[in-house]
């Protein structure tokens, strides 16, 4: 009773977390306090005030208002990845965990090909090709995340393949895509949730190491991740600049896991009562 | 002659613990029982009736969530429960041995089986190196291992479960014990492992002179090889006494059910009119496991089934009997086309099943069902029970209600009606056997593969499981091919008997010719390993 309490809280306070990210995406999409771009070189650096409630950063730009605009590029950046990643690396694992053989082998291989580069190397040599800017980014990191996804899901599916309900659907004459929709995706979903929320973080994270290494999205248009890095000479003087996107970054975070959880567990039938 | 008794466990309790200190649900309630030095007892029941519980509370190894909530244990005299836990652990292993149910979880598959066996013998005793070796390779000798010290080298998966058992049981003995614990020790294992395990036990407990207290739900086990024994019932014990007397004349109407639910061994089925005509004709079949796959190539292949011929007539029960490992349940897969064959033919209804076209292949899925042997890894979790019935439905020219309706009929007909919208972690292990059994009858099949639908459940629960599929293959007048390792149940419910070893049949016909004079040598260890409720 205590832990259903406890799972309840959990979920309200990830609702409530995401829903005000939503909010004020929604928000800054029709008014910001200032022009994110605007730039006022008689003002930098000023700290948080009843002018600028967030500050402003060394061009005298308003933080709340590039805070704001940041968020549905961050945001919308890492949502991008995480569908196109989990829809084809969910694909691309069943199809290796559930029908084995050489589609298997020649996946596996190749995941493991790429698996072979770091992460944001690979990102980078994407980026480097395809051109800096959102759906580049989204693809690049999509493609850097996919082996991963792929052998988590494949894993799952391998041991859901063993089990006695997938020979009854062979035994019932149900073809082989009808028993992975109907069987082996609904009991491997647990699993791609939690993939799938703890991926947004990463994308968060990832999208700000790209831009921190300047093949981001390019400025001026502000993102958390090269607020982050724009901020990083003056954590000391102007400590608000690296405050605010990181404050941004870590509470979408907890919103998007806490969410993730309450949903993967209102989707199983034996946590139901 | 009175003795002291070894083990005098006095009025205890067990209860599942509230972290609020709030009284819990009691598992286990007002349970004494006494063992003399050197005796056998046993503690009855079924799964949930609490008898795990009473033999871990004597180890003090109650599983997290439950506890102690009252009573004695004493062992020679001394309070166990008032022991710390540093005492306890003297107690564990060097007073009293525990072998527990799982062979294949038991050992630790990293370590090889010399390793593990000199383990307790290093922290219990002070024996040098030589002296250790040489003790654990007369009790693995002794546990009939043959060449002990050769395989003092081999890890855990170079054994089979019986083997594996019985090394469990010299690690424990290598301590000399006063008292051994055995919790169903031989309920994963086959007829004939079960009874090479329960020889070298009762062997070694009776030349070392320790007692042994078993729990089982096997009254064959109790009735061959314990002298006392006591019965508990949804952690109340309801009868104890010399186990001759109770099993001839239970007091309590609990036992007696029990009793009452073990198969009738050797009765035989009455024969329900010769000559059919031929359903399923297995002609020569063979088939090989794909060997450990490499990179790009498999293995070498490895024959599971070896020239096999069986023949299944119309409405007929054929009892498939073997050890585990003979390929029983390969060759029931290939009858039902989910494996290929490597040699010979299967052929249902004279149309080989490798060589149907689209549309038979159709009628056959339909045709020819499956009942598996796990319930639990059987039904979909994320299904309820009405769609797990109604998928072999789903390629049936019907209407969705004309579907819900026959489910909803079968469903009476297994005896759960309105279950249709329960998931299958709502329900126990024999209801759950019931949905497999609805989902493979409810396309009105032909041929029903039954794979040790009973091996995993209670002895009343198969009792009326059995009783349930006799009951709908009478209605229906399917065929069944029944796949067993147990003896028991094959003389209540088949016609006619294959008995499968290392892939070959070794020997078949009329179940009751074939238990009354059996010819193969391996049949009639099979039958030798069943042992009946009075000798």
């Amino acid at each position: 009773m205590t832990r259903f309490r406890h799972l309840h809280w959990n979920a309200l306070l990830g609702l409530a977390l995401v829903g005000w990210l939503l909010a004020t995406i929604l928000l800054g999409a029709f008014w910001t306090p200032y022009d994110p771009i605007a730039i006022d070189l008689a003002h930098p650096f000023t700290p948080p005030s009843a002018a600028h409630w967030l500050g402003s950063d060394q061009f005298g730009r308003d933080v709340l208002s590039r805070a704001m605009l940041g968020a549905r590029i961050s945001f919308s950046i890492a949502l991008g990845t995480v569908a196109l990643v989990i829809a084809l690396g969910t694909m691309l694992g069943l199809c290796a965990g559930f029908l084995r053989g050489w589609t298997d082998r020649v996946l596996m291989t190749v995941c493991d090909a790429v698996l072979a580069f770091p992460g944001i190397l690979l990102a980078l040599a994407l980026i480097a090709v395809l051109g800096s800017n959102k759906s580049s980014i989204v693809i690049a990191l999509s493609i850097a995340y996919l082996p991963s996804v792929t052998r988590v899901v494949r894993s799952a599916a391998l041991s859901i393949r063993e089990r006695d309900y997938i020979e009854a659907s062979r035994v019932a004459g149900d073809t082989q895509l009808y028993t992975i929709m109907r069987h082996v995706l609904p009991n491997a979903l647990p699993a791609v949730m939690v993939l799938a929320t703890s991926l947004f973080g990463w994308a968060v994270l990832s999208e700000s190491a790209l831009s921190f290494l300047g093949v981001g999205v390019p400025p001026p248009a502000p993102t958390w991740g090269n607020m982050l890095s724009d901020a990083r000479p003056y954590m000391e003087e102007a400590n608000w600049l690296s405050l605010v996107p990181g404050f941004c970054i870590m509470l979408t975070l907890l919103g998007v896991n806490l969410l993730g959880d309450a949903l993967r567990d209102y989707l199983d039938p034996r946590g139901r009562q | 002659m009175t003795r002291t008794p070894l083990l005098d466990i006095a009025n205890l309790c067990v209860e599942t613990a509230s972290r609020d200190g709030a009284p819990g649900r009691v598992l286990l309630q007002d349970f004494s029982l006494d063992i003399l030095p050197g005796e056998f007892v046993s503690v009855v029941g079924e799964s949930g009736s609490g008898k795990t519980m009473a033999a871990r509370a004597i180890l003090d190894l109650l599983p997290p969530g439950t506890r102690r909530a009252g009573g004695s244990i004493r062992l020679s005299g001394r309070e166990l429960t008032t022991l710390s836990a540093r005492q306890m652990r003297q107690v564990r292993g060097g007073e009293v041995g525990m072998v527990f149910q799982e062979p294949m979880v038991s050992l630790n598959p990293a370590l090889t089986i010399g390793r593990q066996l000199e383990e307790g013998l290093a922290l219990h005793r002070d024996y040098n190196r030589a002296e250790r070796r040489d003790r654990i390779i007369e009790m693995l000798r002794r546990v009939r291992i043959s060449e002990p010290a050769k395989r003092l080298a081999a890890y855990p998966h170079e054994f089979s479960g019986g083997m594996r058992q019985r090394i469990m049981l010299a690690s424990v003995m290598l301590l000399k014990p006063k008292l051994l614990v055995a919790d169903e020790p031989t309920t994963a294992l086959d007829m004939l492992s079960q009874r090479d395990v329960m020889e070298a036990m009762t062997d070694l407990a009776r030349d070392e002179g320790v007692a042994v207290l078993l729990i089982t739900h096997d009254l064959r086990l109790v009735a061959r090889y314990t002298q006392r024994m006591v019965v508990v019932e949804k952690g109340r014990l309801v009868e104890k006494g010399e186990t001759a007397q109770v099993l001839r004349a239970p007091s309590d109407p609990y036992t007696r059910k029990l009793v009452d639910s073990l198969p009738q061994f050797q009765a035989g089925k009455a024969d329900r009119g010769a000559d059919r005509p031929p359903l399923l004709c297995v002609e020569n079949a063979s088939l090989c496991y794909e060997g450990r796959a490499g990179w790009l190539f498999g293995g070498a292949p490895k024959p599971v089934v070896h020239e096999v011929s069986l023949t299944v007539g119309v409405g007929e029960t054929v009892a498939l009997v073997g050890a585990s490992g003979s390929g029983k349940t390969t060759l029931g897969r290939a009858v039902l086309g989910l494996k290929a064959l490597s040699g010979g033919a299967i052929k249902f209804d004279g149309l080989d099943i490798a060589r149907m076209n689209a549309a038979d292949m159709r009628k056959f899925r339909r045709a020819a069902q499956l009942v598996f042997q796990d319930p639990f890894s059987s039904l979909d979790p994320r299904l309820k029970i009405g769609e797990v019935v109604g998928a072999p439905l789903r390629h049936e020219p019907i209407s969705a209600f004309a579907r819900r309706l026959r489910v909803e009929t079968v469903l009476s007909e297994v005896g759960l009606p309105g279950f249709a919208d329960q998931f299958a972690h709502q329900i126990s292990g024999g209801q759950r056997q019931r949905v497999a059994i609805a989902r493979a009858i409810v396309s009105w099949p032909r041929l029903v593969v039954a794979d040790e639908p009973v091996s995993a459940l209670d002895a009343t629960i198969q009792r009326q499981v059995l009783s349930l599929l006799q009951k709908l293959q009478d209605q229906y007048g399917f065929a069944c091919l029944f796949i067993t390792h147990d003896l028991a149940v094959v003389g209540e419910i088949a016609d006619r008997v294959a008995v499968m070893s290392e892939g070959c049949i070794v020997e078949a016909g009329e179940t009751q010719t074939v238990f009354a004079a059996p010819q193969h040598s391996y049949t009639q260890a099979l039958l030798a390993a069943t042992p009946p409720l009075f000798s």
